[in-house]
């Protein structure tokens, strides 16, 4: 594999500069197979691995559901309980049973892809190549307009969502664009970018960690106390990036919910 | 130079967004501490606040890497 440009400027006390520079190449990566769009590289492996095994915890885990559940079974049950009740009953109402499934596997599947960021040989979030968020939040899109589309039909949903009602006339030259704008472009937007740019953030502060202890630490007389306090603070970051992980999943799908009760309720 | 421009342009992206993030936690601590049976209602707006801010500083990172 190749070198990244990050290290080997590091390694070989050669020009820093312009090394940070192509960032893509702490993301990008070469194909095992050149198929056009459809070629393989690390990132799309990594996410194949991860999806399997979110699958595999939650086949095992409901496969031979028990009364009294085992651990694995307890604590999934714990993650669609807390979906459930937290986030659909109590942001979207009674109506957001029905969106239980979808809510679940988005958020365990953003869990799972983001947690590859700090797995040890893997390293990467997939979430940290924009594909990714960008399909979610495109599906979170497709699904609020068209659940606005089914409970209040096509034309009261785009009445409702460019005209709010309640306003005075004269701010609708002012409000109507805004609203659009932002329901309809911004929201899937911020979601996509929300993110992308915190995986992207946090798989830059993990890579110049390591960098830190990987270069500073065998180097005398004065570099290797760098080395030894990136040593420290790497447990400490790991913990932070696992924090903003599972924070990530849980907000990402706590906003579709929001959008999708948004859908479901007219705003008055 | 320029990734010293980038990262100039990143603290100034976080500037505005640090002190509303303070403001809308501080606030949604104070009004948890005043009314502990609106805790769960109160987390759950603070979080949508917390995401809609964080946005903002998010596209300055975005941007210091984009432009």
């Amino acid at each position: 594999m190749r070198t990244l440009p990050v290290l080997a400027a590091a390694e070989w006390g050669g020009e820093f500069e312009g090394a940070l520079e192509p960032i893509n190449s702490l993301f990008r990566f070469p194909y095992f197979a050149d198929w056009g769009v459809f070629s393989i590289n690390r990132t799309i492996l990594i996410a194949w691995f991860m999806t399997l095994v979110a699958g595999a915890v939650f086949l095992v885990a409901f496969r031979n559901p028990q009364i009294v559940p085992g651990k694995l079974q307890a604590a999934a049950e714990g993650i669609v309980e807390f979906v459930r009740n937290e986030i659909a009953i109590a942001i979207i109402g009674p109506k957001g049973t029905r969106f239980v499934p979808l809510l679940v596997t988005m958020m365990v599947t953003i869990f799972f892809l983001n947690l590859a960021k700090i797995t040890p040989f893997m390293m990467l979030p997939p979430t940290g190549r924009i594909a990714w968020p960008l399909f979610f939040a495109l599906i979170a899109w497709v699904v609020y307009v068209g659940v606005g589309i089914k409970e209040q039909g096509l034309a009261h949903y785009f009445k409702e969502l460019a005209f709010p009602p309640g306003v005075p006339k004269v701010l609708y030259v002012i409000l109507t664009p805004i609203e659009i704008i932002s329901n309809l472009v911004l929201r899937p937007f911020t979601l996509m970018v929300r993110l992308f740019a915190n995986m992207v953030a946090g798989h830059i502060l993990i890579v110049i960690t390591l960098v830190t202890i990987h270069v500073f630490l065998p180097s005398f007389p004065v570099g290797w106390m760098l080395g030894v306090f990136g040593l420290v603070a790497s447990p400490l970051v790991f913990g932070f990036e696992l924090l903003i992980i599972t924070l990530q999943a849980y907000i990402f799908t706590m906003l579709t919910a929001v959008y999708i009760a948004s859908s479901v309720e007219p705003a008055h | 130079m320029d990734n010293l421009g980038n990262g100039l342009v990143y603290g100034l992206a976080t500037l505005g967004p640090g002190i509303g993030l303070g403001i809308l936690i501080g606030k949604s601590v104070e009004a948890m501490a005043r009314q502990p049976e609106a805790a769960g209602m109160v987390r759950t707006t603070m979080f949508i606040g917390i995401a809609v801010v964080e946005a903002l500083a998010l596209l300055g990172f975005v941007l210091a890497f984009a432009i």
